[in-house]
């Protein structure tokens, strides 16, 4: 199937504030009781549970599958989460490591996380990673040639690296804590859709600010106007700086009232974190048990 | 030249920048302190209000939309005009058995008036608008606006002045008016339609008619597209039918009886922003 | 679903490869996160008596004729209370205090301890906000977040700004020494009656008035735990007199000789009857009247925060509110889009319990409004127009009602010219800005207006030719104490907020 045409040149106005004043409302919802519960083991089931440092190692990355399998024993019955994100070097141990279980593993491309490096070096990259087993590749745009206003070839390299995917799903890093304005993260979320991302994603985690709440939204609105425009479905990852429970039922939120029930599922939404997944344990736990955890009790890899 | 003929004066209206006689061709007779009359001045009906009253609405737009400035302009201009025209308005000020020295007092102190007006159009936006800092982030400022067309209904001492001091502030602020002339005396108010005319007012924005009150008062006040009525003549009577009909249409109605309108007093912004209307503008910051 | 081992790609509707989640089955087990669970707001140790009298004098008074009349919870149709009936002589009552109070206290005190006693109000009002929120909520129907949320803060923030004008009056009037006015005589509606509490009797004691004020007779709670409050500041007795009435208990006190000035809100043909029969008195009045707001939508507007700004405009407060954006006028070009998205949103608007935390929009406030509305429902559809209800479910109880839109209406249709006070908004296009502009303008209202464009001349200009008194650019329904709010034309006379707000209330002897 074709990509739907994509206009470089079209602009699409937002004012900030009134999204800042719709997530604030959007905020307000109170989630209680069985909604909380079945909200907070939703969101576990869309963790992307991640290591991404250059001093990870085999042992780091074994205990973090082992982790993202049984999130936490006494609790059998949750959801694992739904992927552990790894350098490509690292790839192998993961796979090797969740074998058996129904948690992915995607893996990170094209010189993460700053994407400064040529075009055939990326693609060899993404290759590898997609030969090494990864299910999905999260690669990240070019954002000196977006801020430059060259649309047409940051366009051209998501097309590129789509294609280099083969059958891995492809994330589009938009590193939206350097394009700075929602109109510029519009804008990429368009040219990444058009130029056939399978999600879009907020950030590598290694910029401040990474994901929040106005940028998810603006990435959601994107999305169903390319549904509607289209009928293509794409997902939303938001990645980094989301640590609280509390946090993440917002974001889910968002996604409720933004795009419906349809992307309330780890195939079209996930959260990029680490330390998230202990906190939504610790109120799952709080939840049936009436009393505040601590986190002495949930292992911290 | 020994025995020549003067040419009598023929007062009409000043409706639209022009001067037409009443629609009706009435006219009635003004008559001095020796009950000889001296003149005939139109006796307008509600017909003549009702094509005052479009003459005003039609000006009020370019009027509104006049930089500050050049309104400060024209009205300056009227105060030149009549400082030229000194000698005519004492004439018309003694015709009726004033005395000249107060003619004079009064036809200066209209002038000075007219300039003190000028002087005012530009600040209006400066001491009466705010910048309002609200506590979410919006930029928030409130600007005065010209409230429409004003009805002013004159009274009958100070027969120039009354009505320069009723009228300039009304269109200081970018109001166009409808304005009835005192009844008894309304030759200085006429011919003041003489200067307004030559100081480049745009035609309507001062529109003034002479004539039996009681036949004009009730349909102007009672009219719906002006906006605020002014009201000079003291009659307590006819304040509540002003302020009977004024409620109608939600108008704005000012009763301003000066103990003497000579005094500095009379000279007051805050009789521009009685007539003024505000607007406050909300918008976003953000990036 | 396939076995949980790894990658075993499906392909999705689209046509492109959809990843297998291992949890994509498990959506129905979260799908109680989808029905958000009820929320409600405990109403448990608020207090509410099962009779209120007349605040007068500093103390609670027995109505004079001893008469009293009930008030329900309008998205319960339970009785909460009963209210005094406000005769004369009650409100005759209330003015000698009032009047005494001015004489002998209120006009003596400086301004800085005038000041101080209206902090002290803001603070409490702060201190109580839970239970008058909880209160407001309960006696009006507005959700629990509204009051919570914008209400009850606000009716505070009036108060603590106007505290601190008692003081400084001398710098609000250039050349000018501003006096009180005496004795004022304030009537309230029900839409926000805290709110409009506060827009009314802050300016007023900070430029050294003291006041009788008369609630609606729907909403008179909150007014009552006012009373408390000034009593617990220790407020000089007489200074504020509440007496809780009906019509006729506002139309004495609008007739009543020794009252100095009118504040009236409501709609704009009691307006004119009040307006009327202050004829010929020397009694100051302002008007806060009704609207038909115009919320004008170009072509370049950002489109989704514009469609938050069009339901926020109408829907918010179950529409009852005077400045309501009730008239969308979009652009052609983005009818169509515009349009589509504003229906999708509506469809998510909760409407329920007032008191239940995830309430958007809550009850109508009385069984006569809701009637009213509905009439004008049925009015728009046999005039015509089509229409489009939201397919939020309402409760069973109370009175409640869809969030509604009717397109293909004319600047003539009567749903298009009429206030209806209710969530009905009606849609017109236009093709040119001066389209917009006239057909905003072709109202005898003039409260408040909308504007929706990213182009900042734009902004500017609509903002000039449109005659309203608020003009929200890119934003709709913002409130502040430093912000003067009022009408042009029949939407009333005077402002009340920031400084123009003093001005019904002093006497600057022109």
């Amino acid at each position: 199937m074709s990509n739907p045409v994509y206009d470089f040149n079209e602009i699409i106005p937002i004012d900030s504030i009134g999204v800042k004043e719709r997530v604030s409302r959007l905020n307000s919802r109170s989630i209680k009781k069985e909604s909380k519960v079945a909200g907070l083991k939703l969101a576990l089931s869309m963790i992307d549970h991640t290591t991404l440092e250059g001093k990870d190692s085999k042992g780091k990355v074994e205990q973090l599958c082992s982790k993202a399998k049984m999130p936490y024993s006494p609790m059998p019955d949750l959801p694992s989460v739904a992927a552990v994100c790894v350098y490509p070097s690292m790839i192998a141990i993961a796979k090797n490591a969740l074998r058996g279980s129904s948690v992915k593993v995607a893996s990170v491309a094209t010189s993460f996380p700053s994407g400064m490096s040529k075009l055939s070096i990326k693609l060899e990259e993404t290759r590898y990673a997609v030969e090494e087993g990864a299910d999905e590749i999260d690669m990240v745009i070019s954002r000196g040639e977006f801020l430059k206003g060259n649309f047409s070839y940051v366009f051209d390299e998501i097309a590129a690296v789509k294609e280099a995917c083969g059958e891995a799903h492809l994330k589009v890093i938009l590193e939206t804590g350097e394009l700075e304005t929602l109109e510029n993260v519009r804008k990429a979320s368009d040219l990444a859709m058009h130029a056939g991302a399978d999600f879009i994603k907020t950030s590598t985690g290694k910029v401040t600010p990474a994901a929040t709440q106005p940028v998810t939204l603006v990435m959601l609105e994107a999305i169903r106007d390319f549904h509607s425009k289209t009928g293509r479905m794409i997902g939303m990852k938001p990645a980094g700086g989301i640590r609280k429970a509390k946090e993440a039922l917002q974001y889910l939120v968002l996604v409720k009232e933004t795009l419906g029930a349809d992307w309330l599922t780890a195939d079209y939404f996930r959260f990029g974190a680490s330390s998230l997944t202990n906190d939504i344990l610790l109120q799952i736990v709080k939840q049936k048990s009436g009393v505040y955890q601590s986190l002495n009790y949930f292992s911290n890899d | 030249m020994p025995n020549r003929v003067p040419v009598l004066k023929t007062y009409k209206t000043y409706v639209g920048g022009k001067f037409p006689r009443s629609e009706s061709g009435r006219t009635y007779a003004i008559k001095n302190n020796k009950d000889k009359p001296v003149a005939n001045a139109c006796r307008c009906t509600r017909k003549d209000v009702r094509d005052a009253v479009l003459a005003a609405k039609s000006a009020f737009g370019g009027w509104q939309n006049r930089s500050a400035y050049n309104r400060g302009q024209i009205l300056y201009r009227m105060g030149e005009m009549l400082e030229g025209r000194k000698t005519q308005f004492i004439e018309e000020l003694t015709a009726r058995g004033g005395k000249e020295k107060q003619a004079l007092h009064e036809v200066e102190a209209s002038i000075d008036r007219f300039i003190y007006y000028a002087g005012w159009t530009d600040k209006i936006a400066q001491v009466f608008g705010t910048i309002n800092p609200v506590a979410s982030p919006h930029f928030n400022f409130s600007s005065p606006e010209p409230t429409g067309i004003v009805g002013v209904i004159s009274p009958e001492d100070h027969p120039l002045l009354s009505v320069v001091s009723l009228m300039a502030p009304v269109i200081a602020g970018g109001n166009t008016c409808v304005l009835l002339a005192p009844q008894f005396n309304p030759l200085p108010a006429v011919s003041l339609g003489e200067v307004l005319q030559s100081s480049d007012l745009p035609g309507g924005v001062v529109n003034i008619l002479s004539g039996y009150h009681n036949e004009m008062t009730d349909h102007l006040t009672s009219h719906m597209d002006v906006n605020a009525i002014l009201n000079a003549s003291g009659d307590k009577s006819l304040r509540k039918l002003y302020d009977e009909n004024g409620s109608i249409s939600v108008k704005r109605v000012k009763h301003y009886v000066p103990e003497n309108w000579l005094s500095e007093s009379v000279e007051d912004p805050y009789l521009i922003q009685e007539f003024m209307e505000i607007k406050t503008t909300w918008h976003p910051v953000g990036m | 679903m396939s076995e949980k081992t790894g990658t075993n790609i499906t392909k999705a509707a689209n046509g492109s490869p959809k990843p297998s989640s291992p949890n994509s089955d498990l959506k129905n087990e979260f799908a109680a996160f989808l029905n958000y669970a009820p929320a409600p707001e405990s109403s448990e140790h608020i207090e509410i008596k099962d009779r209120y009298q007349h605040f007068i004098d500093g103390d609670f008074t027995e109505p004079v004729k001893n008469r009293y009349f009930k008030s329900i919870n309008p998205a319960t149709e339970a009785v909460l209370s009963e209210f005094a009936e406000g005769t004369s002589e009650d409100v005759d009552a209330a003015v000698k205090a009032a009047r005494k109070a001015y004489d002998k206290q209120w006009s003596v005190l400086s301004g800085k301890e005038r000041g101080k006693y209206i902090f002290r109000i803001a603070r409490m009002i702060q201190e109580r906000s839970r239970e008058l929120a909880i209160t407001e909520t309960m006696d009006g129907g507005k959700p629990i977040r509204e009051s919570r949320d914008v209400d009850v803060p606000l009716a505070a923030a009036y108060f603590f700004y106007y505290a601190g004008w008692a003081d400084k009056l001398k710098y609000a009037f250039p050349g000018k020494t501003p006096v009180p006015v005496g004795v004022c005589g304030q009537i309230i509606p029900w839409n926000f009656p805290l709110l409009m509490l506060s827009w009314k009797i802050a300016p007023a004691l900070a430029a050294g008035n003291t006041v009788v004020l008369k609630p609606a007779e729907t909403t008179p709670l909150t007014a009552l735990k006012f009373a408390e409050i000034c009593r617990d500041a220790g407020l000089p007795k007489g200074v504020v007199n509440i007496v809780t009435g009906a019509g006729q208990t506002g139309a004495a006190l609008v007739d009543h000789p020794d009252v100095d000035k009118i504040a009236f809100t409501g709609s704009t043909e009691v307006g004119k009857i009040i307006q009327k029969s202050l004829a010929g008195t020397s009694k100051k009045y302002s008007l806060e009247l009704g609207g038909k707001g115009p919320n004008i939508v170009y072509d370049d507007a950002p489109v989704d925060q514009a469609v938050e700004g069009v339901i926020n405009a109408i829907f918010f407060n179950q529409g009852h509110v005077c400045c309501a954006g009730s008239r969308l006028l979009v652009q052609e070009g983005i009818a169509e889009k515009l349009i589509e998205k504003l229906k999708a949103r509506m469809d998510s608007l909760i409407v329920g319990d007032p008191l239940d935390k995830n309430t958007d929009i809550g009850a109508i406030n009385s069984k006569m409004q809701f009637e009213k509305i509905e009439k004008y429902i049925e009015i728009g559809k046999n005039e015509g127009a089509e229409f489009y209800q939201s397919s939020s479910e309402l409760p069973s109880n109370g009175f409640f009602c869809k969030p509604t839109i009717f397109t293909g209406v004319s600047q003539s249709n009567r749903i298009v010219q009429e206030e209806i006070f209710g969530p009905v908004l009606t849609i017109q296009t236009f093709r040119t800005p001066q389209e917009a502009i006239e057909k905003a303008n072709n109202t005898p209202y003039g409260l408040a207006s909308g504007v929706w464009t990213d182009k900042g001349s734009k902004i500017f200009e609509t903002g000039k030719s449109v005659r309203s008194g608020v003009m929200w650019s890119n934003t709709y329904n913002k409130f502040d104490p430093t912000s003067p709010f009022g009408g042009y034309k029949e939407s009333g006379i005077g402002r009340e907020g920031g400084l123009h707000g003093l001005y019904p209330y002093v006497n600057l002897g022109h």
